[in-house]
């Protein structure tokens, strides 16, 4: 049996996480980390370690469809899998992201606070059991945005869990398939440069290796 | 030392989520840059527990080319 190591339990955190903005909404804003984080290692490190190792949600699907067994395993469809589905959904998802953030502008303009997180991009939850009093109202609106956005990607996975296999949602997450794309832009830039030394100076070395 | 008749062959678009990496007993598999796994062919043992947990279902066991090679023989 492999070694566990601290970031296998990072599924706690999710779960923590989802719990949290129960309570309070403000803690949606947490969920920040889990967009720059993949972000950042892709940008700079030019990898996918934040889905190979660091995602608390693929866990968390990983542990209830396989481990708990309340996936029922079958071959995701085909479309699923597609490049096209894959990046048509990132372009869809990360649209309603930019309309979340457009709606945080509007109440940073002035228009009232709308204490609702939509579920689905559809259903609007009310939610307003919370104090967000103490923060001002474009902030309280990011987090009920923002929290919409976590709830309905984990409903999303947890749907594809219980129909296909456990960690079907990394197939078409908007940002694996995001981190995905910058690491092939960034590695075949890398390529290019370096064919551009051969040229250049004569000591081609090949970074794909 | 003797291979295994089967190992791990990836065939289409893998999306790199790590799922084959965190199953594979023997540590044969790797994602390569970010984009897609690779399989360590010395390493891999053909059991198949990759094949299931591959989410974009691109992990396929394959007899190895001399394994082949023999059957054709025989044949």
């Amino acid at each position: 049996m492999k070694q566990k190591h601290w970031y296998d339990y990072l599924w706690v955190a999710s779960s923590v996480y989802l719990a949290l903005g129960f309570f309070n909404i403000l803690f949606a804003w947490l969920g920040m980390i889990c967009f720059i984080t993949p972000l950042l290692i892709s940008i700079i490190g030019g990898s996918k370690m934040y889905c190979n190792k660091y995602c608390g949600r693929g866990q968390l699907f990983e542990l209830l469809g396989g481990g708990l067994g309340f996936s029922m395993k079958n071959k995701p469809p085909g479309f699923l899998r597609s490049t096209w589905f894959r990046y048509g959904f990132l372009t869809f998802f990360m649209t309603m992201f930019f309309l979340m953030i457009y709606n945080t502008y509007l109440v940073f303009a002035g228009i009232e606070l709308r204490e609702a997180v939509t579920l689905l991009w559809v259903f609007k939850l009310p939610w307003n059991w919370t104090n967000t009093s103490f923060v001002t109202p474009w902030a309280a609106q990011f987090a009920f945005g923002f929290y919409g956005v976590m709830l309905t990607s984990t409903v999303l996975g947890l749907a594809t869990m219980i129909i296909f296999k456990p960690r079907t949602w990394c197939v078409y997450c908007p940002m694996g398939t995001m981190t995905q794309g910058i690491c092939i832009i960034k590695h075949r830039r890398e390529k290019a440069d370096g064919r551009k030394g051969e040229t250049n100076s004569g000591a081609f070395k090949d970074i794909s290796q | 030392m003797k291979l295994s008749k089967k190992k791990a062959n990836i065939i289409g678009q893998c999306v790199a989520c790590g799922c084959c990496v965190k199953t594979c007993p023997l540590d044969a598999i790797a994602i390569s840059k970010g984009i897609r796994a690779v399989i360590d062919e010395q390493k891999c043992v053909g059991c198949g527990k990759c094949e299931d947990a591959c989410p974009a279902s691109v992990i396929f066991m394959a007899l190895r080319e001399d394994v082949k090679d023999e059957a054709k023989a025989l044949v």
